[in-house]
């Protein structure tokens, strides 16, 4: 009697592991309150909304930093790449990309920028491939970011140094912008040159 | 009958079991791969595609967006570095220099990650607005009432924590605890 419950007892705690595994692992993708559903009720696809600073009161997110003034685009790459512009701020400025679960895959910052501008594209594996090679080769200064998911969550956040700052690093997130690009028209086939005329 | 009673006490078991084990973990935040210098912890790793599925499901369960490795690292604090859990009624002094970065800013929540209330409104340091002593260390005093020199208000919160995060910092992934990454001190100075 003792050892059949101390079975039971046993087969239930080794049942309870994988439980416990199984909804650790499931839960990012059910769970209704992460970042990106909190943004969603805010943020349009495709766009750069404004956060509120955060207050006691109210906030979007949990553990933001009120010393930034912050940004997001939420994206979604089914209909092409898209078009990140972000104007660097006098304090720091980063832009921070996270998939559709939350993963940050990317960072960068406006040091790692090096210019008075961060422009980069956006465009899933797929996209990144069909993008000819010499293209690539003749606007090397563009810097493309492939995002491992169709959608996910770009935070855009410059520092105010200085409280009196805040409206410095305001405008500089007001003013970023990421849209999609409009696919380019077929190029017409490149024509054979004429031959030269002999000369006489 | 005994047959079904035994599977559902098994079941039952491992419910609890598992349910158990997974809100733990979650809400007492003992995620792997943690960063521990002093009483100071941050997970860089959950800054990149190598997040562990723990501290992925703390992320979701939480709403928060954590910070990304090229970014910075966030180093949170819930006790002084005798161990006692920081109680907002009590003086508290971080003290010392920080680990090199291009910026960094201290920021005090309540324990669900929102902002603590208080009379001047503010919620944290950047290095910036911190004034320091010449050789570049500095005190912080976190208390309840106001306190000359950097003030960081509590609000007479029970419990808070405080969260240090470094931007465009060499700290990271392989960072070791050592000398290279010295983080201030925290000690109670004086409790009610």
């Amino acid at each position: 009697m003792i050892v059949r419950w101390a079975l039971l007892i046993l087969g239930g705690v080794l049942l309870g592991g994988i439980v416990h595994l199984a909804t650790v692992i499931i839960l990012p993708r059910t769970a209704t309150q992460d970042a990106y559903a909190r943004l969603s009720l805010i943020a349009p696809v495709n766009t750069v909304v404004a956060l509120p600073a955060p207050t006691p009161e109210k906030a979007v997110m949990p553990f933001m930093d009120p010393a930034f003034a912050s940004a997001v685009c939420r994206y979604d790459l089914s209909q092409g790449p898209l078009k990140l512009t972000v104007p660097v701020s006098s304090g720091y400025t980063s832009v921070s990309f996270y998939t559709r679960y939350d993963v940050a895959y990317y960072a960068i910052n406006d040091r790692a920028a090096g210019r008075r501008i961060i422009e980069l594209d956006l465009m899933t594996t797929a996209q990144h491939d069909q993008v000819p090679e010499d293209e690539e080769v003749t606007a090397a200064d563009r810097l493309i970011v492939e995002s491992p998911t169709l959608t996910g969550l770009i935070a855009i956040r410059a520092l105010a140094p200085e409280p009196g700052l805040m409206r410095v690093a305001e405008s500089t997130v007001a003013a970023s912008k990421c849209s999609t690009q409009q696919p380019e028209p077929p190029r017409p086939p490149a024509r054979p040159l004429e031959p030269a005329r002999p000369r006489k | 009958m005994r047959l079904l009673l035994g599977t559902l006490f098994g079941l039952a078991v491992a419910a609890w079991v598992g349910l158990g084990l997974t809100y733990y973990s979650l809400t007492h935040g003992t995620a792997f791969g943690g960063l521990s210098i002093e009483s100071w912890t941050a997970w860089p790793k959950s800054g990149t595609t190598d997040a562990d599925p723990y501290v992925r499901a703390s992320i979701a369960r939480t709403g928060r967006l954590p910070t990304a490795m090229g970014d910075g690292v966030s180093f949170t604090l819930s006790s002084d570095d005798d161990g006692k859990a920081l109680d907002g009624r009590c003086e508290v002094v971080v003290s010392g220099i920080t680990p090199t970065a291009r910026f960094w800013t201290l920021t005090l929540y309540n324990p669900d990650g929102a902002l603590v209330a208080n009379s001047t409104n503010r919620y944290g340091f950047t290095s910036q607005e911190i004034v320091r002593r010449s050789d570049g260390s500095f005190d912080i005093v976190v208390a309840p009432r106001a306190n000359p020199g950097n003030w960081l208000p509590t609000g007479g919160v029970e419990r808070y924590e405080l969260v240090l995060r470094l931007y465009d910092t060499a700290v990271g992934v392989s960072t070791k605890a050592g000398r290279e990454v010295p983080m201030p001190e925290v000690a109670i100075r004086s409790c009610p």
